[in-house]
């Protein structure tokens, strides 16, 4: 198992036939995604890739069985493209689009709270690389080669820090059973704790790690979490360290400051929570390695 | 996107929020005049620079004459004010504000922000406005109204009313108030604002709500629909790289270290300068230059990052995911071969094709120095900024 996306997951991708969707479909029925359809408005009928274009994420979904879509739709219309996906029966979605309006993305948080817990879809970003469950499916804009199938489960806000994570496991010879990545932005659709929750319950994850980063309140909430309710081992870093307090670095960071929004306030506390944090990006994948050895 | 108060005055005045009369000056004898034109015999002239903390910084002055006005706003235009917000550098005076001056009998803290964990729109409020919230919230915790709006609906007349009964404001003054925070709200979720600030709110000795000053801060990812907004940008409150780089496409932040960066991804920008730090330096600036590293992109941040007369070395950092090492190795030797660089430069490349890519910056013949490991990037760039310091030549290796 791994969490969110298998081998069955039949993905739809929205925007399809943008120039960047059209390559990374590519990349994604490369890497054996069960890429099954595309939805553009007004472009029904054409064939991208293979895979018919819907109008509609409906029509996808009622043609396909559709149930995972991957958003790579242009910031002023990311918000529409993910209430269309809710509300046409997607289970998990994964927005990509960098520069959605926050205020889009709280009306997104509210229009999906109209559905039921367990009928609700399940949205990662937007601003992320997306997720991929190595050796099975992958949905998103990573590099596919730098993962190795295993048993850790990786969550984090940035992308590109992620590929470091994985690359640094991969030449360790560790493997990875599914990397979330939550995004950046201010208003995200999953947080720390919503993936911890998943990772907790996947039978193939035994060790977690944590990729965070200076701003926002969720990876002093996941470590509350962590702390009551998470058996396995975390492994934690936290960017930004010599970020100087007050600035902005690139992810919309401190909107609210308060205390556990500091790199060294939230390494602090996911400690307080028995995380073993590693200090240095550079030694994340040796942290790792020594948490999976001793488990 | 930051605007000044005048500005942020005006905005909010077209919701409905009361503001003192006032008028803007750019020079001493305007303020002057600007002052006879309002009336009455006492003023406040503040400094319109983006940054709070003006009161104590000396930009703001109360004055009952012409010739006070003169003394005071001469000592302001063309100075750069400096408070706790600005940095030491401070930021530029080139407008002052005229206000008549208003009798106070309370202050109030009132503010707006996107909370981020309801990831909904959060009102603060206190009756202890003029100080700053982080000294609110230090000082006086208790003080402090929260209430969150929710989205589909709006403010609500009733959680106004709550936040000013809880505030202890005389119920005559009630509608005022409901006007004045649901004026900010409208004002907040129509323009895509992230921060409206009014601090302080006064009640006057003759009960009125008025806004005495005012800030807002808009979400840059939302000014495309709001010509008139974007409009409002001062780029002399900027710093000068950080508007460079934004009109460029680049995410950057200027700081006082020696080590410039150059790195895809604002995560793994950030893990950069704390692997510098631990290595012993200290990095000159923030520098996310997105997920596709083309050579133009390379070019425009080689540029930027040398424009910083600090930076003695400078570390590139990309892990290439679906672009490739080797277009980014060829975009890394293309760039250097357009823009002057005369400090050492360490190049450190991972992902997808790696070797090819070290193969053609090995091949360039320019004079870089090669990484592979983060660590050993960082090692090498303040390895190579200190030799370059103890030799005063530029000496590099391949």
């Amino acid at each position: 198992m791994s969490i969110l996306l298998d081998r069955e997951s039949k993905v739809i991708v929205q925007g399809i036939t943008g120039k960047m969707a059209r390559f990374h479909t590519k990349d994604m029925i490369n890497y054996g995604t069960n890429v099954v359809g595309g939805v553009v408005p007004g472009k029904g009928g054409e064939t991208v890739e293979g895979v018919p274009v819907f109008d509609t994420v409906k029509e996808a979904v009622e043609a396909t069985g559709a149930d995972a879509s991957l958003i790579f739709v242009p910031p002023p219309f990311a918000a529409d493209s993910i209430m269309e996906a809710a509300d046409g029966g997607i289970k998990y979605c994964v927005c990509i689009t960098d520069g959605i309006p926050a205020q889009d993305m709280i009306r997104v948080k509210r229009y999906m709270r109209r559905y039921k817990k367990e009928d609700r879809m399940i949205l990662t970003g937007p601003n992320c690389a997306g997720t991929i469950s190595p050796g099975k499916a992958l949905l998103g804009i990573m590099p596919g080669h730098i993962y190795l199938q295993g048993n850790v489960g990786i969550v984090g806000r940035s992308g590109t820090l992620g590929y470091e994570a994985a690359a640094q496991l991969k030449e360790l010879g560790l493997g990875i059973s599914t990397s979330v990545g939550i995004g950046g932005d201010p208003i995200n659709g999953s947080s720390f704790k919503d993936i911890l929750e998943w990772f907790e319950k996947d039978p193939e994850t035994d060790v977690i790690c944590m990729i965070g980063e200076i701003g926002g309140p969720q990876e002093a909430e996941a470590a509350e979490y962590i702390r009551d309710n998470v058996s396995k081992p975390v492994v934690a870093y936290v960017a930004g360290l010599t970020a100087p307090k007050g600035r902005t670095m690139g992810h919309a960071g401190a909107i609210i400051s308060a205390f556990g929004e500091s790199a060294s306030e939230k390494v602090e506390i996911l400690e307080a929570a028995g995380v073993t944090v590693a200090e240095n990006p550079a030694v994340i994948g040796e942290t790792i390695a020594k948490v999976v050895n001793a488990a | 996107m930051d605007i000044h108060e005048y500005q942020a005055k005006e905005v909010l005045s077209n919701f409905g929020v009361t503001v003192p009369p006032g008028a803007l000056a750019y020079s001493p004898e305007q303020a002057a005049y600007r002052a006879r034109e309002l009336g009455g015999d006492k003023w406040i002239v503040k400094a319109q620079v983006h940054a709070g903390g003006r009161g104590k910084a000396g930009g703001v002055k109360l004055c009952s004459s012409d010739s006070e006005i003169l003394e005071a706003t001469e000592g302001m235009f063309g100075k750069k004010l400096v408070t706790h917000q600005t940095g030491p550098e401070g930021k530029g005076i080139y407008r002052v504000y005229v206000e008549a001056a208003v009798p106070i009998d309370r202050e109030i803290y009132l503010g707006f922000v996107l909370d981020r964990t309801t990831q909904r729109v959060m009102i603060v409020a206190s009756s202890e406005g003029g100080m700053e919230i982080e000294e609110i919230s230090a000082e006086r915790p208790d003080s402090i109204v929260r209430s969150t709006v929710e989205p589909a609906v709006g403010l609500q007349d009733f959680q106004a009313r709550e936040i000013a009964f809880k505030l202890g404001i005389e119920p005559a003054l009630t509608q005022q108030m409901v006007r004045t925070l649901k004026g900010c709200y409208q004002a907040f979720s129509e323009l895509d604002a992230t921060m409206v600030e009014i601090n302080p709110l006064v009640i006057t000795s003759d009960n009125r709500v008025i806004a005495l000053d005012a800030k807002m801060t808009f979400d840059d990812n939302a000014l495309f629909r709001h010509p008139q907004i974007s409009e409002l940008r001062d780029k002399s409150q900027e710093d000068p790289r950080e508007s460079r780089a934004a009109d460029r496409g680049l995410n950057y932040v200027g700081l006082d270290g020696n080590i410039g960066c150059i790195v895809n991804g604002a995560g793994l920008a950030m893990a950069t300068m704390d692997t510098i730090k631990l290595a012993g330096g200290e990095p000159a600036n923030f520098l996310d230059i997105g997920g596709g590293a083309t050579p133009e992109r390379v070019a425009k941040a080689f540029r930027l990052v040398m424009s910083d007369s600090n930076v003695q070395a400078v570390l590139v950092n990309i892990f290439a995911g679906i672009n490739r090492c080797d277009w980014v190795a060829e975009g890394v030797v293309q760039a250097l071969r357009e823009v002057q660089v005369d400090v050492p430069v360490v190049v450190r490349l991972a992902g997808t094709n790696v070797e090819e890519g070290q193969k053609i910056l090995a091949q360039s013949g320019l004079p870089l120095i090669r990484a592979t490991s983060l660590n050993e990037a960082a090692e090498r760039a303040v390895g190579a900024w200190k030799n370059d310091l103890g030799q005063n030549t530029h000496v590099r290796a391949v």
